[in-house]
């Protein structure tokens, strides 16, 4: 098995990506809905990431 | 005019269960939902084959303080929730210690996402073959 480095950012991204994914799929009930949850999802994502990281950098001065 | 209720399938829910958490997506594929049985197969695929090339440590069951014992049973079962990925890396002999350092920590949380995803799956699984869900 390679071996592999990612930044933070990467993983939090191929993370984010997943997970967004199968909770549109297990959570909703039409294909639209799925689509549409599995984006909200995904921004949802994004937003803590940057949201946290901001919050992170600007909390320690 | 209101939807119908799903209907339950022909197929008994405790192998399909079974066999959802075994191969994931698998479930899904029984059930006819090809798309779904897809995706799933992939996004567990992918969060486990980066844990692994990440070199993330497997979880091993230890009893101590609660934290402890949360934590660490937690993550086994977590690791056990990916189902036949788990048990053929084993077999293969992928042993990664739990080293310290950033890039392993990721790999082990990506190791556990892959089980917790499938074990979402297995659930969805089990709502569709008892027609809860469509």
């Amino acid at each position: 098995m390679p071996k592999m480095t990612l930044s933070h950012m990467e993983v939090s991204l191929v993370f984010a990506v997943v997970c967004s994914i199968v909770m549109g799929i297990v959570s909703k009930r039409t294909n639209i809905d799925r689509i549409q949850y599995g984006l909200y999802t995904f921004g949802c994502f994004i937003v803590a990431l940057f949201g946290l990281g901001w919050l992170m950098y600007l909390g320690h001065g | 005019m209101s939807t119908p209720a799903p209907r339950a399938t022909s197929i008994p829910w405790i192998p399909l269960v079974g066999i959802a958490w075994l191969i994931p997506g698998a479930g899904h594929f029984l059930l006819k939902r090809t798309t779904r049985a897809i995706l799933m197969f992939v996004c567990v695929l992918v969060s486990f084959l980066l844990g692994l090339m990440l070199r993330g440590a497997f979880f091993e069951p230890q009893y101590g303080d609660l934290f402890t014992t949360l934590i660490y049973c937690g993550g086994y079962i977590g690791n056990l929730a990916s189902g036949a990925f788990y048990f053929i890396s084993v077999w293969f002999g992928y042993n990664q210690p739990d080293v310290a350092g950033h890039v392993h920590d990721y790999g082990t949380k990506l190791l556990v996402a892959a089980g917790l995803m499938n074990l979402l799956a297995v659930v969805d699984t089990y709502e569709i073959a008892t027609g809860k869900k469509e």
